[in-house]
């Protein structure tokens, strides 16, 4: 085609206003979607010499659709801005209607342009953000008191108790997560005898390796990667969970049915989760001293009944349970969180998206911290 | 590319030749379970349908093959003079652009506000400007009956009817020639529904529209539609109200002289 797809026709008309006669528009061709990003462009630059009386004459249009319809209205507005009389008289019937449901939505409305201010922009969000902290953290204060006073209240009514709730709960969060645990343990054991071998074998101390993978897999790589694997698979299952009936407004119905929410979702989980954590640390425990066992046979030549022995040695009761009391702590934290967060979910699809991204962070986070704790604890305790 | 199913055979099947939607065999099937079985339907140029039929007769399930969401077992379904069936990729997605579709729920992006869900079409099918497509999902989203302010606003913030709104002006992005209406006037108040009848009856007429409408109410029935189409014994029978209030048939017989039905007609007259 070698005519543009829309295109405009002006020409002086007789008569018309006052002085000099007005102006005729003749709009020709199909004006719609496909013409307007050609046709925008040059109706801005689009303007008439003198005044006088414009008609705009639609009648030989071959198509118009909302985007014609709507550029055509806006050169009438920008027309009459410009001291025009617009006359808008020759539309055809079919056209009619569009055209008129078009020039009733009428001009966007102004906006007030904001100034930019980078600096206090930058402040006030540094703001938001250490207040939104602030108050996140009181939230989950005060959750973790509703969920200490319903587990109070099931403690005098344990019949209250959903056992079967707590049960598959423990199988979600702790049999199914055995594999993985597993597995990544026993790797850790393997990479941290090899490099501990590495470095010992210069002060000719190979043996050591098995004191090193005792205390530190007993005391903190057990533990802490058990939390960090669980708060990612089954922190971010509970939020997902929860939020996704938050949407579905069973969580409300639960609330109209006279149930108690906390005592129904969260503390099954939490419960659940405060089982299942030590045991599943004892297990990574386990595994990664295996793995250890396994890379000091290969590269040390340290046999089995060698490294029990060193390890009998080496390790003392207090290194695993300093260990494991840890567990129960670190459950709760991801529990809550985790039920927390889905609690907070709205409405929408993505809400249970970044919140359950923020449950994860926000549940490896304190654990990370708390660990730290623990350390300055049991360093006063002298454990 | 419209040429050729606009060209006019001087007195071969009028009907057909003016249908902007043709299925012919049309035959669906979910494992044993027979749905549709040699369904013919044709919907004319211009004019608003309405799909009625029990629970389970697939009247959705006959929107999403059309739509070519879901491939039937067997027949043939023409979208605008074309076969859906075959068709290459860039065929495929100019045909969609001259489609809307608004499901049940409004099916709004949630991340996004009402304008950018208006403005994801204009973006992805058109070269308008930043600033044109904005002006334009204004237009639509004023046309749909929506206040200025709703535009800025998430899917989350609005209510049933707002969002039923949004999802027409996110359908009429692109002027389609055809209109999918999945029981649009589902979940609405009586007046919220009346209202959002007569606003598909003013944009059908104003955007020359053809409206293909799944519902079950039976005052947008009598209020807007040109024809019924009633999906009976794996079949569809097509008709205007007048001709299904002579149907023998019983669950025909059923819908329309049913209270409900009296009604809606007693208030249309």
């Amino acid at each position: 085609m070698a005519r543009e797809r829309a295109w405009l026709e002006s020409s002086r008309a007789d008569g018309g206003g006052g002085g000099g006669g007005g102006w005729m528009l003749t709009a020709l061709g199909h004006w719609d979607l496909k013409a307007a990003g050609s046709l925008s462009g040059a109706l801005d630059r689009f303007a008439l010499d003198g005044g006088g009386t414009v008609s705009l004459d639609l009648s030989r249009l071959d198509a118009m659709d909302t985007v014609g319809a709507y550029l055509l209205s806006t050169l009438a507005d920008r027309l009459k801005a410009a001291g025009h009389a617009v006359d808008l008289a020759a539309v055809r019937p079919e056209h009619a209607a569009l055209f008129d449901a078009v020039r009733k939505v009428g001009p966007a409305p102004v906006e007030r342009a904001e100034t930019p201010r980078p600096i206090l922009d930058m402040l006030e969000r540094t703001g938001r953000t250490a207040v939104d902290g602030l108050r996140e953290g009181r939230d989950l204060l005060s959750f973790l008191g509703l969920i200490t006073i319903t587990f109070g209240r099931l403690l005098l009514n344990p019949r209250r108790l959903r056992f079967r709730a707590v049960m598959f709960h423990i199988e979600q969060t702790g049999l199914n997560a055995l594999p993985i645990l597993g597995l990544l343990s026993f790797l850790i054991g393997v990479v941290l005898a090899f490099q501990g071998a590495d470095q010992l074998r210069r002060f000719g101390a190979e043996l050591f390796v098995v004191n090193l993978l005792g205390v530190s897999i007993l005391r903190e790589i057990g533990i802490l990667m058990t939390a960090i694997i669980v708060a990612g698979r089954s922190g971010s299952a509970f939020t997902a969970q929860i939020g996704t009936m938050k949407v579905n407004q069973e969580v409300d119905a639960i609330s109209t049915l006279g149930l108690d929410v906390v005592e129904l979702l969260v503390v099954p989980r939490a419960l659940a989760l405060m089982i299942t954590l030590p045991l599943l640390a004892f297990y990574a425990d386990i595994m990664g001293l295996f793995g250890g066992a396994v890379m000091s046979y290969a590269t040390l030549d340290i046999t089995f009944g060698q490294f029990i022995r060193q390890l009998h040695g080496a390790v003392t009761l207090p290194h695993f349970l300093v260990g494991l009391v840890k567990a129960p702590v670190f459950a709760l934290v991801i529990a809550m969180v985790g039920c927390y967060e889905g609690l907070k979910v709205s409405g929408s699809a993505e809400s249970v998206g970044t919140l359950t991204t923020k449950s994860v962070v926000e549940s490896i986070f304190l654990v990370i911290v708390l660990d730290a704790v623990f350390s300055v604890l049991f360093s006063f305790l002298r454990l | 590319m419209a040429a050729d199913n606009d060209k006019r055979f001087d007195g071969k099947q009028p009907d057909a030749q003016d249908a902007v939607i043709r299925v012919r065999g049309l035959v669906t099937r979910f494992g044993p379970q027979v749905v549709h079985d040699g369904l013919d339907l044709d919907v004319r140029r211009g004019e608003v349908l309405g799909v009625v039929g029990g629970s389970g007769t697939g009247k959705s399930v006959l929107l999403k093959e059309i739509l070519g969401l879901i491939r039937p077992a067997d027949g043939r379904i023409e979208l605008l003079g074309r076969d859906t069936a075959d068709l290459p990729e860039a065929e495929r997605v100019t045909l969609q652009a001259r489609t809307g579709v608004l499901f049940q729920n409004g099916a709004l992006f949630s991340s996004m506000t009402v304008a950018e869900n208006v403005m994801v079409p204009l973006k992805e099918h058109t070269d308008l400007s930043a600033a044109l497509a904005a002006e334009i999902a204004r237009v639509k989203i004023a046309m749909s009956g929506l206040p200025p302010n709703a535009g800025a606003k998430f899917p989350a913030e609005l209510s049933g009817g707002m969002v039923k709104r949004a999802g027409l002006a996110r359908a009429l992005a692109l002027d389609p020639d055809i209109l999918f209406l999945d029981e649009p006037t589902a979940g609405l108040d009586p007046i919220g529904a009346a209202a959002f009848d007569q606003l598909i009856r003013n944009l059908q007429r104003s955007l020359g529209l053809t409206v293909f409408m799944v519902t079950h109410d039976l005052d947008s029935l009598t209020s807007i539609c040109d024809r019924i189409a009633v999906l009976v014994d794996k079949k569809i029978r097509v008709g205007t109200l007048e001709q299904h209030l002579r149907d023998p048939h019983p669950w025909i017989h059923d819908y329309f002289h049913g209270p409900r039905g009296r009604a809606a007609r007693h208030a249309e007259s």
